[in-house]
């Protein structure tokens, strides 16, 4: 026992040092960044951090729900955030952004200009373009043998248990009002209320509700027919190419993933240099390649490997685009939003 | 027989079930493939990429921290808090004892919970600060649930006994309290060491970006799919834990058939 | 004796990070307005009113009824396990308990995930199922697939306070019965089975309050289908950022663990020895 004590006390000695080591290792600079899962090449990091010598601290998370709620409660000071389009519309009326100084962020210079003051940041004061892309549906041509061209078939019985879900309140909600023709910017209570109704007749057919684990439930073949944003599309066909993707015709959503300082960040000249350092060429191409999402980066798309300059998914007909609407904030109407959400989760 | 033949088959089913997800850990960190399920070679690379893989050994680095740290934190607080309820009067040990029981038999989620609003309330910046008091707090009654079994037994005039004979009331407690509940201290200290390893959910309310324990490195990555980097970690805890216990039981076998059962 | 000095730094500590956090919750639960602007909030009960939704309180009812099966299925398991356990002799009798001990020494959401392995539609048992040339099952992400999650992970709890309860029976009781004629069913059921109460009540407590309040194994085996009143709490923290209707729940679920404790002392009241402590 004696014997096991002492050997028990010498480490946690140890312990004690090493963490008063690491304590005065914090005086060099640390970035917490604050992305989505699954989001960026982690051997970007790496780089980043050799070359400025600055530790980064990186996180995910699942919803821009989550990353706001995570932000606003103050639990945790971010540096650099990845939220979209209707949260950023939404942190900047709240005021939970710092401006940008441009001349910090040379590297701007290389995003194409349709991708720049967007109506969420009409001067892009606050967000650089990160990713962009779509919501659609995608199926295994072995098992969806029918042509897929709408939502309607997210509510087909023939498909139990095969099908789905994105675990996103603005997501599935949309998706829900679009097939019943209504504006996924809905503002009306009664729209909303048949969309949570048509969520809710759908919850039996429903296989799971995920987010960043779809992709390998379709390349395993677990799930054949689901709503995905087309970067995971992209990294899904991949690995199996028996996966096709498409917009359905009743249209879908087009989002802007942008990078943000919060107000919690206490080092906004490095979290620049960050944000800088992720729009250079070849970094960009480097993620692009990785997540398999759409790049708005100019220069970037011109190092891409051909198959991927070339793919529909990512880079689809301006006719598909042109049926995609872009989030807004629906800002008092928000809490709406979120009942409903829950109440569809809670139902069953 | 027929009777003998069942118990076993019994036993055996359960601890099937209680073994067959750890069993499939452990043959799954030998896997090549990347995914869950689809076996496609024997590898050891999983091991040698626990050892270069930073997220994971900083998770642990963590976990081992904060459970080390809380649980001396928490058993010196208990060891004292329990000798003092011991000696309180019955009503004010009653109240002490009740508001004791509360993170105990309160949900995991509620304790973490509040913790979180007080933190934030506090404008304390979440991180290893607050895991570390958040663990603290939960430890703490454990602690004291263990000792003062073991306070009860203690002989009361043991130590008026020795503060007759001179001694201060710190040397009695010292010299003659502490040692007597020894076994006590140390099962509080091993329960709040076990606890604070395991936790999950009262660390997810209440750590900020920097500080991550494995529990909750897992929990995202769950999201993502598992990196077999942790069945690799899993199987080398899992192993040394079982080899430690064979050790102590083995050399403590002499002991236990004098005493009997180990709990 | 004047040593009541040396609780005080707990009480303090007490005070601090375990009343006062609940009396913020107390305090969320009957507001509303702005969480995070102090000055800008009103009384109300509306929070407690949300609640009473049918929707809300299914998921309650859901909650419990899954929390009493596992209780169920744990107890139907552990108690002829926890026998045969205490019935064997001294060495054997340890290692088997070592063995129920262990498994807690590996992360428990990584146990939990694990079976995701074995249940998946192309997990061990369905290529089991389909190599014996039948129709792979609907394993996971279901009711079934929680109450799996549950009674694996909690049925050590149930094992261990039953099992040492039963190894602390007098044997001179049962051999005096046996003498008296009782079979061997009115042994268990006269003697054996009252003694083992205390046991019994703190497995049953020991499973089912993990068990009612358990957001993880829902989340993980339910595939976001089954909400359960611990994942009603999560989302109103963590991703609605509604703390207000949060809080509520959490006081209701806290009142209602409370009471069902205060219920399982009665039966436990003049029997002593039963935890693990």
């Amino acid at each position: 026992m004696t014997r096991l004590g002492k050997l028990v006390l010498v480490l946690c000695l140890i312990m004690i040092i090493n963490f008063i080591f690491t304590g005065c290792d914090r005086k060099e600079d640390v970035l917490n960044i604050y992305n989505w899962g699954d989001y960026i090449d982690p051997t970007v990091i790496k780089d980043f951090e050799d070359e400025y010598n600055i530790k980064v601290n990186y996180s995910t998370f699942a919803t821009n729900e989550d990353m706001y709620v995570k932000l606003k409660s103050g639990a945790g000071n971010y540096d650099v955030a990845f939220p979209s389009d209707y949260m950023i519309e939404r942190m900047i009326k709240e005021d939970m952004l710092y401006k940008l100084d441009k001349n910090n962020i040379p590297n701007l210079k290389n995003i194409d200009e349709k991708f720049i003051n967007l109506s969420f940041d009409p001067e892009n004061q606050y967000s650089v373009p990160y990713f962009w892309g779509t919501v659609g549906i995608l199926y295994n041509r072995k098992v969806v043998k029918e042509k897929v061209d709408s939502w309607d078939i997210l509510w087909d019985e023939k498909y139990k248990n095969e099908i789905v879900m994105l675990d996103s309140q603005r997501d599935s909600i949309g998706v829900a009002l679009k097939k019943l023709g209504y504006s996924m910017n809905s503002r009306d209570i009664n729209e909303l209320r048949k969309a949570k109704e048509i969520l809710i007749k759908q919850k039996p057919l429903v296989y799971t509700y995920v987010i960043d684990e779809v992709k390998d439930l379709m390349i395993a073949g677990e799930a054949n027919l689901g709503v995905v944003w087309s970067g995971d599309a992209t990294a899904a066909i991949r690995e199996n190419e028996n996966l096709e993707y498409v917009i359905p015709k009743e249209g879908s959503n087009i989002w802007f993933d942008n990078m943000v300082i919060p107000k919690s960040s206490k080092n906004k000249k490095k979290a620049e240099l960050f944000i800088d350092f992720m729009c250079r060429p070849d970094i960009a191409a480097r993620n692009t390649d990785y997540v398999g999402y759409s790049t708005p980066n100019n220069e970037a798309i011109e190092k891409l490997p051909e198959d991927i300059k070339n793919s529909k998914v990512a880079y689809p007909n301006e006719e598909d685009l042109e049926r995609c609407e872009i989030f807004k904030d629906p800002s008092d109407f928000i809490t709406k939003y979120d009942i409903i959400w829950t109440e569809i989760k809670a139902e069953y | 027989m027929v009777n003998k033949q069942l118990k076993r088959l019994y036993t055996f089913l359960i601890f099937l079930f209680l073994y067959a997800p750890i069993i499939i850990l452990m043959i799954f960190s030998f896997n090549s493939s990347k995914s869950r399920g689809v076996w496609t070679g024997f590898t050891f690379k999983w091991y040698i990429e626990l050892f270069k893989n930073e997220e994971v050994l900083t998770a642990l680095y963590y976990t081992l921290l904060v459970a080390v740290l809380a649980s001396i934190i928490s058993t010196i607080i208990g060891t004292f808090a329990a000798i003092g309820i011991h000696n309180m009067t019955s009503f004010k040990k009653k109240v002490v004892l009740n508001l004791n029981y509360l993170p105990v038999l309160n949900p995991d989620i509620v304790t973490a919970v509040s913790l979180m609003i007080l933190f934030r309330f506090a404008n304390i910046d979440f991180g290893f600060l607050t895991m570390l008091l958040a663990h603290i707090t939960f430890n703490i009654p454990y602690v004291i649930l263990s000792i003062l079994p073991k306070l009860k037994q203690l002989n009361k005039h043991l130590a008026e006994a020795a503060m007759d004979l001179g001694a201060t009331p710190f040397y009695a407690l010292r010299k003659v309290i502490i040692p007597e509940i020894m076994p006590g201290i140390v099962t509080g200290a091993l329960i709040a060491f076990t606890l604070s390893i395991d936790d999950f959910v009262i660390s997810f309310f209440t750590t900020g970006p920097q500080v991550t324990n494995l529990s909750i490195t897992i929990y995202s990555m769950a999201r993502r799919g598992i990196n077999p980097v942790i069945n690799a970690l899993s199987t080398l805890m899992f192993l040394s834990v079982l080899i430690l216990l064979i050790i102590i039981n083995k050399r403590t076998s002499k002991d236990v058939k004098h005493r009997g059962d180990i709990i | 004796m004047k040593l009541k000095w040396t609780s005080y730094p707990y009480i303090v500590w007490m005070a601090i990070f375990i009343i006062i956090p609940l009396l913020l919750i107390l305090f969320f639960s009957i507001t509303s307005g702005d969480v995070f602007r102090l000055g800008e909030f009103q009384f109300t009960l509306d929070n407690f009113k949300r609640f009473m939704n049918p929707i809300y309180l299914k998921v309650l009812g859901r909650s419990i009824t899954l929390a009493l099966q596992s209780t169920a299925i744990c107890f139907l398991l552990g108690y002829p396990m926890a026998m045969i356990i205490s019935k064997a002799e001294l060495k054997k009798r340890n290692a088997m308990i070592l063995l129920f001990v262990v498994p807690m020494w590996m992360n428990f959401l990584l146990r939990t995930y694990a079976w995701l392995t074995l249940l998946g539609r192309n997990g061990l048992i369905n290529y089991i199922i389909k190599s014996l040339g039948f129709e792979p099952l609907s394993l996971i992400y279901n009711n079934k697939a929680i109450l799996l999650g549950m009674v694996y992970n909690f049925l050590p709890f149930m094992v261990l306070p039953i099992y040492s309860v039963l190894i602390k029976i007098d044997n001179s009781l049962i051999e005096a019965a046996e003498d008296l004629g009782a079979s061997k069913l009115e042994v268990f059921t006269r003697i054996i089975l009252p003694l083992s109460i205390p046991g019994i009540v703190s497995g049953f407590t020991m499973v089912f309050m993990p068990a009612v309040s358990t957001f993880v194994i829902s989340s993980l085996l339910g595939g976001g289908k089954y909400m359960l009143i611990g994942n009603l709490v999560e989302q109103q923290f963590l991703w609605s950022g509604d703390w207000n209707f949060g809080s509520a729940i959490s006081i209701v679920m806290m009142i209602f663990i409370l009471i069902s404790m205060a219920i399982m002392a009665k039966f436990d009241e003049d029997e002593k020895g039963g935890g693990l402590w």
